[in-house]
């Protein structure tokens, strides 16, 4: 409103009235000030994007300071150690997660996909609308929340902690993550494939499965492989399903170790060398939820190239 | 019904009998049992999230029935003569969780901002990435760090320096002993931890604006950020709350790095420097120590409460983003 304004008041007449002097005066100081607020308004958003990216350059920086230095061979090879003792490491407790990990990928994965070849091949239905609601419900859900349903169904019947428990639980968190991926990666297939197959005369399941999920494939691989980081470094479900355990075991009925859930025992004791534990602990536990995003988003975008947004 | 959801996206096929009928009804066999399995599967998910509530729901119901309102409102906590009530818990939840939105939902929005209209190409992905990866570090490292780093930082530095340079303890926000873990503490670490999922949502419902929006403001004289402040966000706002809401669920369930930073302490108390405790964290840190079955079953009921708030925080955030990405209707 006030360019046109001014590039009528200022050339054209010799002798402007002192009102429109005024005017003019007062637009281009209008101008010269939403220029610097604009100016402002787009540094800070420079700021904020750079406020918001330290918090994790400065994790990653203490975690390799404070983890390296008590992370060694033995971290991966030998079980904890009594309190006072030095060395020791969480074999059992990688081991464990690898085992409950396991399990809830056992549950999450064939529904998760599943599901999200219903919502992929069903989109408009009322139906499918609603399992998707749900499902983002689910997926907001605290994890906490998975534990206690986890613990109502399968520990306190039995009076046992078990891996089972925890895996359940944590296969409940990845059921979401992995229908969302599914859904999504299936829907980024070209419909003229469905269409070239169903014209040669394939059934419309040999259709789904063997032309469209396989070439979704690795899309949903990756989406497993982010589901899997994600549980992976969950420790409040395992709280009272997993339960936790300073000893060797691989049984799926007893109470099992956990790489996230040693790390929070250790990392609220008292003592010096558990704390470095902790850190070491940490180190690896993020190292794997690094290198699979890290690969996830690669392989994605070599696929796809959507860049990963 | 399973007619009705085969014509999906593509035509339907020819299903006639004649020649091809025999062929035709063994196909039809394995895409009838093919629609029946993924169907099972996608029911599985509303099943789970009854499954969830019922668990929920009836592990905390002997403390309900014995407390009813008053586990809600009593600030007692007391396991030795079998006394519960969650209000300091529900307090802190609340109040850690506001402090979080409160510092990353400017951060989150200027990212997504940053991001989706300013950044320059090559620091666009980059940027992006590091964002995310802030939601993909577990919890529990996190609190490992809040720990170890953030709270004796807090201690020595922040708090001093909040109190007493800029003469914050007398008002009753900033007052007490600097302990160290603390509501501010549990409010930073939140504040991070959601700081990415608000962020992803801003910047999905940022791009979801047609650029003849952005092209109109411009046209008519706007400076850039004008253009955004004007014609964008205004288009994007309910997304936005949308993602903010989101962050909120997250927040007020978020338990391990809460736990290990905020003190827990059964107190109320307007100082942020002080301790309390969340209903996440009270149980997490209580279960392994519970006295009885009451105790127990008080703390499932602090899960009943959480899983209540979560549910009706989400349900809103979803159907917030939703409005957004279907477009705006008669505008």
């Amino acid at each position: 409103m006030s360019a046109p304004a001014s590039r009528r008041a200022r050339p054209r007449r010799p002798h402007p009235s002192g009102h429109q002097r005024a005017f003019a005066e007062r637009t281009v100081r209008t101008i010269a000030r939403r220029r610097v607020v604009s100016a402002l308004m787009m540094t800070l958003t420079y700021v904020a994007a750079a406020i918001a990216t330290l918090p994790l350059l400065f994790i990653l920086f203490h975690l390799v300071r404070e983890g390296a230095a008590a992370l060694g061979p033995d971290f991966f090879t030998s079980t904890p150690r009594p309190v006072g003792e030095a060395g020791g490491g969480m074999a059992n407790a990688i081991v464990g997660t690898l085992v409950v990990v396991g399990i809830a990928s056992a549950v999450g994965l064939p529904v998760g996909v599943g599901a999200g070849l219903y919502l992929a091949e069903n989109r408009g239905t009322r139906l499918a609308w609603t399992v998707r609601f749900l499902s983002d419900v689910l997926n907001g859900l605290p994890s906490i929340v998975l534990g206690i349903f986890a613990w109502d169904l399968l520990v306190r019947p039995f009076g046992q902690f078990s891996a089972i428990a925890g895996g359940m639980a944590l296969g409940a968190i990845m059921i979401p993550l992995v229908t969302r991926a599914t859904e999504e990666m299936i829907s980024l297939v070209p419909g003229s494939l469905r269409e070239a197959a169903l014209a040669l005369g394939y059934p419309r399941w040999r259709t789904s499965l063997t032309i469209v999920l396989r070439t979704a494939l690795p899309g949903i691989v990756t989406g497993a492989l982010v589901a899997v980081a994600r549980v992976a470094g969950e420790t409040a479900p395992l709280l009272f399903t997993a339960f936790g355990n300073q000893f060797w075991s691989t049984s799926v009925t007893q109470p099992i170790a956990a790489l996230p859930l040693q790390i929070f025992t250790y990392a609220i004791s008292p003592y010096d060398e558990w704390h470095a534990q902790a850190w070491a602990g940490a180190l690896v536990l993020i190292a794997i939820v690094l290198v699979i995003s890290v690969v996830s988003r690669f392989v994605t975008r070599a696929r796809f190239g959507t860049g990963s947004d | 019904m399973t007619e009705a959801t085969l014509g999906g996206e593509v035509p339907a096929a020819p299903r006639s009998g004649g020649a091809a009928g025999a062929r035709m009804g063994g196909a039809a066999f394995g895409d009838r049992a093919y629609q029946l399995a993924i169907l099972g599967f996608a029911l599985f998910i509303p099943l789970l999230l009854v499954a969830i509530a019922g668990a929920v729901v009836s592990a905390g119901w002997p403390a309900l029935r014995e407390f009813g309102g008053s586990f809600l409102t009593s600030s007692r906590w007391d396991a030795v003569n079998g006394e519960f009530g969650a209000a300091p818990a529900i307090f802190g939840t609340l109040v850690s969780s506001f402090l979080a939105l409160l510092i990353a939902t400017p951060l989150a929005v200027g990212v997504a901002i940053f991001l989706s209209e300013f950044a320059p190409s090559w620091l666009r992905q980059p940027v992006a990435f590091l964002v995310d990866l802030l939601a993909a570090v577990p919890s529990v490292v996190y609190g490992l760090w809040g720990i170890f780093v953030l709270v004796p930082v807090l201690r020595e530095h922040v708090m001093p320096f909040l109190a007493d340079t800029l003469k914050l303890g007398r008002t009753p926000f900033f007052s007490g002993p600097a302990y160290g873990p603390s509501m501010l503490a549990a409010g930073l670490v939140l504040a991070i931890m959601v700081l990415p999922y608000v962020s992803a949502v801003t910047r999905e419902v940022l791009l979801a604006v047609p650029r003849s929006q952005r092209e109109a403001a411009l046209a008519l004289g706007a400076t850039r950020w004008e253009m955004i402040w004007d014609a964008v966000l205004p288009y994007a706002r309910s997304g936005i709350v949308g993602g903010i809401i989101l962050g909120l669920g997250r927040a007020l369930g978020e338990t391990m790095a809460v736990t290990m930073v905020i003190g827990n302490r059964h107190e109320l108390s307007a100082s942020l420097f002080a301790p309390g405790y969340t209903l996440a964290s009270l149980i997490a840190n209580e279960f392994s120590e519970a006295t009885g079955d009451l105790h127990l079953s008080a703390l499932m009921a602090a899960g009943t409460t959480l899983f209540v708030l979560t549910l009706i925080v989400n349900a809103i955030a979803r159907w917030l983003v939703w409005q957004v990405a279907r477009g705006p209707r008669g505008r």
